[in-house]
């Protein structure tokens, strides 16, 4: 058992309710934030009957920014450990024609996730202890047609994330980065995705505890995705430009 | 996608979807030919359906848990292990369990599971206070032993074939502690194995490893397990202060399938002989964590592997009482005589049971299972007409291969479920891999 909250920002989500499972599991009170929190209930009792920890849901919505600092305020204590799983996946098509998509898939998988860790991470900072955990994504290792402006958030996301490692490594607040690869979850329901390269939530859940405990930088979940960007990154962009992947 | 069942026989190709609400799980079973499905732990082809297999695992929340009745409510979906890890650290244990963890609450209300505590308390379904079934036309109608109760008992034990169990409340079983007082009596045949059981009917669990390739005067010999909850003064005084806490061990885990030859007569007997051996050996009184106790084969995962490729059945048939003594040495005479034996042979007194369509019934059941191949699937067969001709019947949960005629002539209750299941539209609604090979 430990009172070492831990907030899970975008909380519906396959990803998110894992890591909600896992840390709970390990004893933590968790804080569920997400839109239309309410409708988490009958989450917050399941994990809440399952390991005898304390779950409160709280609205959340990362498009609104200047909601972010009362929000933190609004939470029953500060987290010791905050995770970013915030995302949305637009269609490419639609974000190559319509610039409200494209902003939106720009704003929720970047601008939001930073600003928010940004504004944990000062009380993080503050306070002199924490961990901040940004669920980003292998599509921003590398531009690609059929992603390239979700990827392009990742990228940025990434970027940030590294940099406030950088910054706060002499704080006593850590950054993890996390880069899923491919995950059986809602969002990817409907695509054929290639079983090797495929984590199951729980298998996320578990790598972002264990890189928790042990203080990881950057974790890919399954290793093979290591190789497989290794390779991708090294593509020459002459060749990388004529390729279809 | 290939899917199969625990036993890996027979495999079918599936359409496999796991919806995320009540509103899609309305329209797949408006598709019709629609199966349930919970963690796959059936052993053959009772939660396959080609054209319409509903995965439920989304399905998987606790609703609610009363701590002064134990009463808990909870999505079908939910997993008995996942009861054991919340509740039996405040005093609470399954009324009633099968030989693993990883079974899922609907599907342990579907095959109303039996455990080593039948003799005394019967199978799952009389822990149920009531279930919400989702019935062909897509409505939820909530079924008790009180309000639609004809729904109920064509709900417990009927394989999904009446509708998709969506939510349970189960009264859990108060204990003091997470260990079992476990008293190991090794019986030297199968008349002293049946005494045993019947000397200690009031045991709470009891169960017999048995030895299923012995033969003439050690034919039956077995190793009886009898099993109490252990109270706090039943535990060594270091322990009182945290009874329910027990070493999670590391768990081993099957890697890949061995070649079949692997599992031949010859290894099966140096096994049983070492096994049994062993436990004449270790006989007497132990205190054995609850983990090892009911679930052995868990620490293993994967263990269905171990049989090859080709997969295993399982074969488990129930004998009335008076008929057991003879069925069972005729049971065990063809399965010596075959020489294909089991690793895992379990010989089980059963308590009375009256229910609709449920497996148990008073009497022995015996459990085995065989790597399938030409000379089990034969063996199997010749284990299913001794069954009959003592009168007995066959588990669904377990059964991959049994002909709908040998089922017809095992079960006078088949023409009332036959009924059921031409009422509502439900034999087209509901209808798995299983449910078509039996014509029911």
């Amino acid at each position: 058992m430990t009172t070492r909250a831990v907030l899970i920002l975008g909380a519906r989500s396959d990803m998110a309710m894992a890591m909600a499972h896992r840390f709970a599991k390990a004893g933590h009170p968790i804080q569920l934030a997400a839109r239309n929190a309410s409708t988490l209930e009958a989450e917050r009792t399941d994990l809440a009957l399952r390991y005898n920890v304390e779950v409160t849901l709280h609205e959340f919505d990362v498009l609104e920014t200047a909601q972010f600092e009362p929000f933190i305020d609004g939470l029953p204590t500060l987290p010791h450990i905050a995770v970013s799983a915030v995302g949305t996946m637009g269609e490419q098509s639609d974000n190559e024609s319509d610039l409200a998509a494209a902003t939106r898939d720009l704003r929720s998988n970047f601008e939001g996730p930073a600003l928010m860790l940004g504004a944990l991470a000062n009380r993080f900072a503050a306070r002199g202890a924490g961990t901040l955990v940004g669920i980003s994504s292998v599509a921003g290792e590398r531009g690609r047609a059929t992603n390239y402006v979700y990827g392009s958030a990742k990228a940025g996301f990434t970027a940030f994330l590294s940099g406030l490692r950088n910054r706060l490594a002499k704080e006593g607040v850590h950054v993890i980065t996390v880069l899923p690869g491919f995950v059986a979850t809602k969002m990817t329901e409907d695509l054929d995705l290639p079983e090797k390269l495929t984590a199951q939530p729980d298998e996320v859940a578990e790598a972002v505890h264990r890189a928790v405990t042990v203080g990881k930088n950057v974790i890919y979940v399954r290793r093979i995705w290591q190789l497989v960007m290794l390779s991708i990154r090294n593509i020459p962009e002459g060749v990388f430009k004529k390729l279809k992947i | 996608m290939k899917l199969a069942g625990w036993g890996r026989y027979p495999t079918h190709d599936v359409q496999l979807r796991a919806p995320r609400d009540e509103a899609a799980l309305q329209t797949l079973v408006a598709e019709t030919g629609a199966i349930a499905r919970g963690n796959g732990r059936a052993y053959g082809d009772s939660a396959l359906s080609e054209t319409n297999t509903i995965h439920m695992r989304h399905f998987n929340r606790m609703i609610s848990f009363d701590d002064k009745t134990g009463v808990l409510v909870a999505e079908s979906a939910v997993l008995a292990g996942d009861i054991i890890a919340a509740f039996l650290p405040h005093g609470w244990f399954l009324p009633v369990t099968p030989g693993t963890k990883f079974v899922t609450l609907g599907g342990m209300i579907a095959a109303d599971v039996h455990g080593k505590n039948h003799h005394i308390d019967g199978s799952f379904g009389a822990f149920v206070d009531w279930i919400d079934v989702m019935e062909p036309d897509g409505t939820i109608t909530r079924c008790s032993a009180r309000r639609n109760k004809a729904l109920f008992e064509w709900t417990v034990g009927c394989m999904g074939l009446s509708g998709v169990i969506l939510r349970a409340a189960v009264r859990l079983r108060p204990v003091e502690s997470g260990w079992i007082r476990q008293q190991m009596i090794p019986t030297g045949d199968l008349n002293e194995t049946i005494d045993t059981f019947e000397a200690h009917g009031d045991a709470t669990y009891s169960v017999a490893w048995i030895d299923c390739l012995s033969k003439g005067t050690q034919q039956g010999r077995s190793l009886v397990m009898l099993g109490e909850h252990a109270a706090l003064d039943d535990l060594p005084r270091p322990r009182r202060k945290r009874p329910f806490e027990t070493k999670t061990k590391r768990k081993l885990s099957v890697p890949f399938s061995p070649p079949a030859f692997f599992m031949n007569g010859l290894s099966v007997r140096a096994f049983n002989s070492l096994y049994y051996w062993k436990g004449t050996r270790s006989a007497g009184d132990s205190l054995v964590d609850w983990d090892s106790y009911f679930y052995p084969l868990d620490a293993i995962l994967n263990w269905n592997r171990i049989y090859g490729r080709r997969g295993f059945a399982q074969f488990q048939c129930v004998l009335p009482l008076e008929a057991s003594r003879a069925g069972m040495t005729a049971l065990l005479s063809a399965i010596s005589d075959a020489g294909v034996g089991s690793f895992l042979a379990v010989l089980k007194r059963m308590g009375p049971q009256q229910s609709r369509f449920s497996f148990p019934m008073e009497g022995y059941t015996l459990a085995l299972d065989f790597p399938v191949n030409a000379r089990t699937l034969k063996l199997m067969d010749r284990l299913d007409a001794i069954t009959l001709d003592h009168a007995g019947r066959f588990y669904l949960a377990k059964d991959a291969r049994m002909s709908a005629e040998t089922l017809r002539k095992s079960d006078p209750r088949i023409e009332a479920f036959l009924k059921m299941r031409h009422d509502k539209n439900r034999a087209e609604t509901f209808a798995s891999a299983q449910s078509q090979r039996l014509a029911l």
